[in-house]
């Protein structure tokens, strides 16, 4: 288990002052000026050699993304944005950064900012979230008085300055292509790429877009060191991470832990175990609503890393970890995740505005069971359509949970239907 | 995207709309936060500031206001009205109680959070306003509160998480009755730590520093 000491997130509960005061105690904008004068160079090196990947499900190799901003100013301005947009189902630990420690994303994006050239930051924030929208906007009025940012943001000599955008209720806002087009005011619909947000991004200038926690780690990991940051976890799965553990669990929970800890362990030292005791559990979607479910019987073995969960055909996604226990119907569960992808496709592609709709129509017989067995292969078939077939990764992220389904419980499918064909037998 | 609940697109009509001048000026600081020839950026903190003087809901006048004001075509402010749920193109109850339905709250019982709503606000259906105007209960999708779950949204503002049906009707109760409701946790949790008390951080839990405002 992960030691306090080794811990970055401290006011995650919420249990100390969020404002300035609370995060100077905490050692928030302790020296940001000295981490600056690194420089661009060295502290994107030094991210890219702390093998940090970002916190927003897709893990991508947090310092190669931000080397990919031009290295030299051709005249338009830089931009930060910051995906604030957590809408995933199962996921929410940047709520928690941005109501109780607003200021260690500020720093972060000060640091973010500088290394990509960007004198200005959007926060793009989902709509629902209205205290941590009130902590985050009192927190940059606080950080512009303190002279933390402004004109000379830290005493770096760099102006930098952050900016709060809110969303309104829009899942799809959370792809990066569509959160630029919502910022920009727009019907929040994914962009094609290529052109890369580095390249065209937020008003047709070089754009990084990156999530909250990945940024709200930065900072930590240029002050405590490389060495301290990959010591955590195993190589190319390095730190730590806030995993939200939710569901049918004694006592859910967010909690920051060290990458790779054994789901086991995750779930039964910090969430109070499974409801009835581990032998009760039936599958657990180990990174929120878009990655495919795993029996217990993977779960048992299973780390919680990247790489060990991308072999076992699902993922760590936002790292929120959603318990099912026997005395849930999982053809239901899943069905719901397919009614919120249906929900929130933009309606841009064929194949997901369809798709998503085609699919949760079919599950829904499912979970009763009316439906034929060959139906099932159709299913299967359907998703892998939609896959791979879209602007963005709402279509895939729709398809992959019922392929986990039909994948690990084809039999429990099989059998409801025969049972309904059985029952509508004895009816007639 | 939002699925409109009607075959045909009629935010209804008011006797037209313009923004209080406290509005206007709120509207006039947000706008400062984009660039000058980018005010489009700022449509959906309008929308806000005119869905809630309105009274919950944007009415057509209400959206080609805000296109006037931003300099946009109005139909691309119609477009962003109907594509974000949290705009209301019907007239709601002066509470919108907004269940989240999804997986983590559904395990947790959502569904008798939504029925307990329902009878509380008197309404037969999602969706429909009480008759006295106070409630309009709906079903919304993962609010991202699911180590808290299952809770509701009033309005665009409040959690309220850890519901049982019980405190549920409790808080609405206290809506109708115009008494005050503490957002956040109604089983005494301060915020996402387990329910009997963190594990970690335990240096803080043991000495507490004095829980500012922030301010």
């Amino acid at each position: 288990m992960l030691q306090d000491k080794d811990r970055i997130f401290l006011n995650l509960y919420g249990q100390d002052d969020w404002g300035l005061e609370g995060a100077r105690r905490r050692g928030i904008w302790d020296n940001t000026k000295e981490l600056v004068a690194l420089g661009r160079d060295e502290i994107i090196q030094r991210i890219k050699d702390s093998q940090l990947r970002g916190r927003g499900g897709a893990g991508f190799p947090a310092g190669l993304k931000w080397s990919f901003m031009p290295k030299e100013n051709d005249g338009r301005p830089h931009y930060l944005v910051i995906n604030a947009d957590e809408s995933e189902p199962g996921s929410c630990k940047d709520r928690e950064i941005l109501r109780y420690d607003p200021h260690m994303l500020l720093e972060g994006c000060v640091i973010a900012g500088f290394a990509m050239g960007a004198h200005k930051a959007f926060i793009y924030i989902r709509g629902e979230y209205w205290e941590p929208l009130q902590h985050l906007e009192a927190a940059i009025l606080q950080a512009r008085e303190a002279g933390l940012l402004g004109d000379d943001a830290c005493g770096s000599g760099w102006a930098f300055d952050i900016e709060v955008s809110r969303g309104a209720g829009a899942y799809i806002c959370g792809e990066e292509t569509a959160l630029l087009e919502s910022l920009e005011g727009k019907k929040g619909q994914p962009r094609l790429k290529p052109p890369f947000p580095a390249a065209v991004g937020v008003y047709g200038c070089p754009t990084t877009v990156t999530n909250v926690e990945t940024v709200a780690v930065a900072p930590s990991i240029l002050r405590r060191g490389v060495e301290w940051w990959t010591g955590l976890g195993r190589p190319n799965n390095t730190g730590t991470k806030i995993f939200s553990i939710s569901g049918c669990v004694n006592q859910p929970c967010n909690v920051e832990e060290e990458m790779g800890i054994p789901m086991k362990e995750l779930i039964e030292k910090h969430a109070g175990g499974v409801r009835g005791g581990w032998d009760n559990l039936q599958a657990v979607v180990p990174g929120g609503s878009s990655v495919p479910c795993l029996p217990e019987p993977i779960c048992k073995h299973m780390l919680m890393d990247f790489d060990s969960l991308r072999e076992a055909k699902s993922g760590l996604g936002t790292a929120a970890v959603i318990v099912i226990d026997k005395s849930v119907d999982i053809v239901e569960a899943i069905t719901r995740f397919s009614h919120f992808y249906m929900h929130e496709s933009c309606g841009q592609c064929t194949p997901c505005r369809e798709g998503t709709g085609w699919m949760y129509r079919v599950m829904k017989r499912l979970v009763k069971g009316e439906a034929e067995i060959d139906e099932i292969d159709t299913l299967l078939d359907v998703t892998y359509q939609v896959e791979g077939h879209t602007i963005c990764a709402l279509g895939d992220a729709a398809a992959w949970p019922i392929q986990g389904l039909i994948r690990h419980f084809r039999p429990e499918l099989e059998q409801r239907i025969a049972s309904y064909r059985q029952m509508m037998q004895a009816a007639e | 995207m939002s699925v409109l609940k009607t075959t045909t697109y009629d935010p209804p009509r008011t006797d037209g709309f313009v923004f209080s001048p406290e509005n206007k000026a709120k509207a006039d600081a947000y706008r400062t936060r984009y660039p000058e020839d980018r005010q489009a950026s700022a449509v959906l903190w309008l929308l806000y500031l005119a869905q809630e003087q309105n009274g919950g809901w944007l009415s057509s006048d209400a959206i080609e206001y805000v296109a006037a004001e931003l300099d946009m075509a109005p139909i691309r402010v119609h477009e962003v009205a109907t594509f974000y749920t949290m705009f209301n193109l019907r007239p709601v109850g002066r509470y919108l109680v907004q269940v989240c339905r999804t997986t983590s709250c559904w395990m947790r019982g959502s569904d008798a959070i939504t029925k307990a709503c329902l009878e509380e606000a008197g309404t037969g259906a999602l969706g429909e306003v009480s008759e006295d105007g106070v409630f309009s209960v709906v079903e919304v999708e993962c609010l991202g509160a699911c180590c808290n779950a299952p809770m509701f949204q009033v309005n665009d503002r409040d959690y309220f998480e850890d519901l049982t049906p019980e405190s549920a009707r409790a808080v609405m109760a206290k809506l109708r009755a115009g008494e005050e409701v503490k957002p956040g946790s109604q089983s005494g949790r301060a915020g996402s730590e387990p329910q009997e008390g963190a594990k970690t951080l335990l240096h803080l839990a043991e000495s507490p520093a004095p829980a500012g405002d922030g301010a």
